[in-house]
């Protein structure tokens, strides 16, 4: 069975068909956008005469520079929260055997089944009362709360599963606890750092329906909520919009493509947690 | 003896695991309790509190302004039942998420087997087919609701590949909108549970499917004795990942049909959002919100109980 046989190539021939039919809309959405919108030919034949005039056009109408950069704001701002906030959370829940410790931790499970449904309408109100609504600072605050349980409950799996010998002997070596976190545990923290960070960075990215309740109105959108709001207006302009989504796209698979291999083990990663 | 830290020097490192009450007095001091303050608030800030309030505000007929609303008491969720909109939504929440978890597990985990094999191609190929899973889905909704359109490039291919008779009104016909919804979140998730299937068939070992072979064991006989009961931990994330993911979905059917045509692709999640931001009904909104949590609650809690049964009598 470890030989390239006639079975193996029908199956390579099956899984690049496959492969095909996943990228057709890529295809599709490429074609479009570079295509003039005088060209109204099948959207599935490759135009002949490309131009670059509707990304120029989608990126000064939809305002998608100032949306990027809030999008990269909003979510380095609330990944570097979320992790630093989750993995010093673990470590108590980890390693104490405490009543608390437990209960905490049964907080944090009950965190993880809780839609955020229930809680966005009454934390609607308070961004309000708070005057963060429209602010980028609502979706930071938001996510670093949101993204607590998933992760902390990550870390806290990964931290049971390491021998507590190093962090005994940096005690006896006359570390305080703190110390012994920071020079002992956080260095072993490494690979479910990863994970934590790409599957963080990857929902708060890509989030749509806080930021359409917290910044509705506001002239400091995200980019899924700019997009949503171009193709409103543009609804009939397909070429605008679809230049548009490739806009959103391309600095997200160019990122997947360079990290691919750390995003797909962090995706897998879960696994383990 | 005093336990200072001077004293933790002297005595050599054996002696230390036989004193365990000192020991413990130790332990407990390297996991001080502030460490989970900071996680703890903003938890408690941004999910706790307004989710307590939520419920309470269940049995109101909150305005979303007015902090004095009036307890109702039962009549959000009476008025519910009453609803017929409402009624269809939790059906249609249900019927998602339950075609997305069966086939887009059985679809990840056929690549998955796939892209495990000898082919030439399969760096390649699975690096291709997890890309759609980190795109925003929102974009990807839009780009589907062209391609699904009437004059869309779906319908365009089947006339190219001389079959007429299959184009459809995929997003406009209410007796196929929901599954074309299906559909494209299966096109966008199916690389997600390949990639957590593929690392579950990598932690079996090729010498153990090799003594299969040698003993005469058929690859579907190979799957069902080997492979399937060490795939176990990945079947739970999977499934505990489209089910909950299925049953909040909200981007996809915002972007591409908005619930309609009519309420025929309606979820929880959109007719919240509606209840509460067209019609101003935060009240009505948040009592599907409390019944959105009950089926999260009830599916993640059920799964995980049949699912650890399952992983246990496989192990």
């Amino acid at each position: 069975m470890n030989r390239y046989r006639k079975r193996t190539f029908v199956l390579e021939l099956a899984m690049i068909a496959v492969a095909l039919v996943v990228a057709f809309p890529v295809y599709v959405l490429v074609n479009l956008a570079v295509r003039p919108v005088s060209d109204t030919s099948s959207p599935i034949r490759p135009t002949t005469s490309p131009t670059l005039d509707n990304f120029s056009q989608a990126w000064q109408q939809g305002g998608l520079g100032g949306a990027l950069l809030n999008s990269v704001l909003v979510t380095a701002g609330s990944v570097v929260i979320i992790l630093a906030v989750s993995s010093f959370a673990a470590y108590p829940l980890a390693r104490s055997t405490a009543r608390w410790s437990r209960g905490l931790f049964l907080l944090v499970m009950l965190g993880l089944i809780l839609p955020f449904q229930l809680a966005a309408l009454p934390l609607y109100q308070t961004m309000r009362d708070l005057h963060l609504l429209g602010t980028p600072w609502a979706l930071i605050l938001f996510h670093s709360g949101l993204q607590v349980p998933f992760t902390t409950f990550l870390y806290t799996g990964f931290l049971r599963a390491l021998p507590r010998d190093f962090e005994d002997a940096a005690l006896i070596d006359g570390c305080t606890p703190a110390q012994s976190f920071r020079h002992v545990v956080l260095p072993m923290l490494r690979p479910i750092t990863v994970t934590a960070l790409v599957l963080n960075a990857v929902a708060v990215w890509n989030d749509f329906f806080t930021p359409l309740l917290y910044l509705s109105g506001s002239t400091q959108q995200t980019l899924p909520v700019a997009i949503a709001g171009f193709f409103g207006q543009y609804v009939t302009d397909w070429n605008l919009v679809f230049a548009a989504l490739a806009i959103s796209i391309v600095p997200v698979l160019t990122v997947y493509f360079v990290l691919q291999r750390s995003i797909i083990s962090g995706f897998a990663g879960g696994l383990k947690g | 003896m005093p336990a200072t830290s001077r004293d933790q020097l002297s005595p050599p490192a054996a002696v230390v695991p036989r004193r365990p009450g000192r020991l413990s007095g130790r332990r407990r001091a390297t996991s001080p309790w502030w460490f989970a303050v900071p996680a703890m608030l903003l938890f408690a800030f941004v999910v706790l509190v307004p989710s307590a309030r939520g419920v309470y505000y269940a049995f109101t007929d909150w305005d979303g302004l007015d902090p004095n609303s009036s307890f109702v008491g039962f009549d959000n969720f009476t008025g519910l039942l009453d609803d017929p909109d409402a009624v269809q939504a939790v059906w249609h929440t249900l019927l998602i998420a339950v075609s997305v978890t069966v086939i887009q597990n059985v679809f990840g985990l056929l690549l998955a087997l796939g892209v495990n094999s000898l082919i030439k191609t399969r760096n390649v190929l699975r690096v291709l087919l997890f890309a759609p899973a980190v795109i925003t889905p929102i974009v990807t909704a839009y780009l589907w609701r062209n391609l699904l359109g009437p004059s869309g490039a779906v319908n365009s291919l089947l006339g190219t590949v001389g079959l007429d008779s299959l184009r459809q009104d995929w997003l406009g016909d209410p007796q196929l909108a929901l599954w074309s919804v299906v559909g494209v979140i299966v096109w966008q998730f199916g690389g997600y549970s390949m990639v957590i299937f593929l690392a579950g068939l990598q932690s079996v070992p090729k010498e153990v499917h090799e003594a299969a072979d040698i003993d005469g064991a058929g690859p579907i006989r190979r799957f069902w004795s080997i492979t399937r009961p060490l795939l176990a931990p990945a079947f739970t994330i999977n499934l505990m990942l489209s089910i909950i993911g299925g049953i909040k979905l909200f981007d996809q059917v915002y972007a591409l049909t908005g619930g309609g045509p009519g309420h025929a692709t309606d979820t929880l999640s959109t007719l919240i959002y509606k209840d509460a931001f067209t019609l101003g009904e935060f009240g009505y909104s948040i009592a599907l919100a409390v019944v959105l949590t009950i089926i999260v609650a009830v599916a993640s809690t059920g799964q995980y109980l049949v699912l650890a049964r399952g992983e246990r009598a496989a192990s």
